[in-house]
């Protein structure tokens, strides 16, 4: 346990203090909770009525559909964004000058300009009537740019012997890319691939601002169409729609922390980098640093020292795990 | 060329706007952040288990529902009839909290166990220990991920200009409303943009040389 770190196994005095501790904090938290639920009852939003809105089957068949929609461009901004990452990544390891300029210029420019800027410019400059390719398009290009560094950070990671040894055998360096590097890569980087994918998912949702009929987007058209005791019922919808959308990510996160578990156990040497990517998407480039920088470089070793600790949250009982066959 | 200088006074307005938001959403997040990886890593439980809900649930919400949840829903908790800029400012702190947390958190265990050993060994309790020995050694570890959050933070807060705060995605907004060819406005928003992340990620750079210590 990382708790352990901090502090020794309590006496009893500590257990004591603690206790306390935990019931002053725990009463607090609930007080807090019994706080926003009384304010919302006291402003009308916990009333039945505004929640029986959801047993109409025509607001259940518009969420049904938001939901659809949003999962659509979901496809295919994963199935987009992936691919563009692997052209990108092999763009950017190329032996060509003008390639390598060219990816790296693209990764460089779309990852640092906010993404809605680019759906928007997308939506008004050129797909003004296709709203869902215009998100699609641009959730693509700005994961595809993150996806290509994490497959290039993969790339990186994989030992120099996998590729002299394809090369010794005679394969040409398309071969060595596509058969040998990539597979490995794509394997290794498997839960930051699908954590970014989690990303992904989750900025679906800048769809509402233009105007694609996603989950958030009906969600406010829902709110502010119907009337109830006189008030929106945007609480309600609100609780229903986060409920969805949080459900679908933790969904998709507890894949990603699957496959690392999974991977761990297997012994291929390559060890898969931690499912919390979706922490802070540029940091996890630094993970393989963790292996490069093994050998000791100044500048490696902090970066090292994060990398091996960026832990998913739910995964602090690997510790036992990892040693197991 | 045209569209900034016939603009000139919203542009800088705008830009002034992101950069405000920025600054007032990161002192947000990170009091909010290393409170709550305080709480994450203490030896209280129900003070854990808040901070696991915490980061789990803000971290799995799109942003553009937090935003709608500090417009729509806070108001009716809370206050009602906060301006646009701090309820903004208050929905990409709280988001970007949870990820300064996580990055707070993995810090400390780069901690060598010695370290807290010693300090308990002296006698300090755990807030001293936190306080004196293991935060400012796990801030050297932080410095990298947490200049990644901020510049992921100064993108988000795009979103805000959806939401009737000033600043440059609303000027692309009201740029194209107006009119104007959509190529030369992406460029100049996406320049101010630029100049606000260099300006972070060159911030961090010096922090980090300044705290450089050899391990």
């Amino acid at each position: 346990m990382s708790a352990s770190v901090l502090y020794d196994a309590p006496g009893p005095k500590a257990t004591v203090r603690n206790r306390i501790y935990a019931v002053v904090g725990g009463a607090a938290i609930v007080a807090l909770i019994v706080f926003a639920l009384k304010r919302l009852s006291d402003t009308g939003n916990l009333a039945p009525e505004m929640w029986d809105i959801f047993n109409y089957s025509g607001i259940r068949q518009n969420i049904a559909d938001a939901v659809l929609a949003t999962l659509k461009v979901f496809g295919l901004a994963a199935v987009g964004s992936v691919l563009l990452g692997v052209l990108l990544a092999v763009g950017r390891l190329s032996d060509h000058r003008p390639v390598r300029l060219v990816a790296t210029t693209f990764i460089e420019l779309f990852r640092s300009i906010p993404l809605l800027i680019t759906i928007y410019a997308i939506w008004v400059g050129f797909l003004t009537d296709y709203s869902m390719w215009a998100l699609a398009l641009g959730l693509s290009v700005y994961n595809g740019c993150v996806q290509a560094e994490v497959l290039r950070a993969g790339i990186n990671s994989v030992p120099r012997g996998q590729s002299e040894a394809a090369y010794a055998l005679g394969m040409s360096k398309t071969q060595v890319m596509l058969g040998v590097l990539m597979p490995q890569a794509v394997r290794a980087m498997l839960p930051t691939i699908i954590s970014q994918l989690v990303v992904t998912l989750k900025d679906t949702s800048l769809g509402y601002i233009i105007l694609y009929p996603e989950l958030l987007q009906t969600a406010r058209l829902i709110a502010s169409n119907t009337q109830v005791n006189g008030q929106y019922p945007y609480v309600s919808t609100i609780v229903v729609v986060g409920t969805i959308y949080v459900t679908m990510c933790l969904l998709l996160s507890a894949l990603a922390t699957w496959i690392e578990r999974r991977g761990r156990r297997a012994k291929t040497g390559l060890v898969p980098a931690p499912a919390g990517g979706a922490a802070a998407p540029e940091a996890t480039v630094t993970v393989p640093a963790a292996r490069t920088g093994g050998a000791g470089g100044a500048e490696g070793a902090p970066a090292a020292g994060t990398g091996a600790a960026q832990e998913a949250p739910g995964s602090e009982g690997d510790a036992g795990t990892v040693g197991k066959p | 060329m045209n569209v900034l200088l016939d603009n000139f006074p919203e542009f800088r307005d705008g830009f002034i706007g992101t950069v405000s938001i920025t600054a007032v959403s990161s002192v947000i997040a990170l009091v909010l952040g290393v409170l709550v990886a305080g709480m994450r890593v203490s030896p209280v439980p129900p003070l854990r288990y808040f901070g696991t809900a915490w980061v789990t649930l803000l971290r799995n919400t799109p942003l553009t529902l937090l935003f709608l949840i500090f417009f729509f829903v806070v108001p009716q908790i809370f206050f009602s009839g906060l301006s646009p800029f701090v309820l903004g400012s208050l929905a990409l702190g709280f988001y970007t909290s949870s990820f300064v947390c996580e990055a707070v958190r993995s810090g400390i265990n780069t901690v060598p166990l010695g370290q807290a050993e010693a300090a308990r060994s002296i006698g300090m309790s755990f807030p001293q220990t936190l306080r004196l020995v293991v935060l400012p050694q796990a801030t050297r570890s932080v410095i990298p991920p947490l200049s990644s959050i901020f510049i992921a933070l100064t993108k988000n807060s795009a979103i805000a200009g959806a939401f009737s705060v000033a600043e440059l995605f609303g000027w692309q907004k009201l740029m194209s409303d107006r009119g104007y060819a959509i190529t030369p406005v992406f460029i100049w928003v996406a320049l101010g943009y630029l100049v606000v992340t260099f300006v972070i990620s060159g911030l961090f750079r010096l922090l980090e040389r300044r705290m450089e210590v050899a391990r």
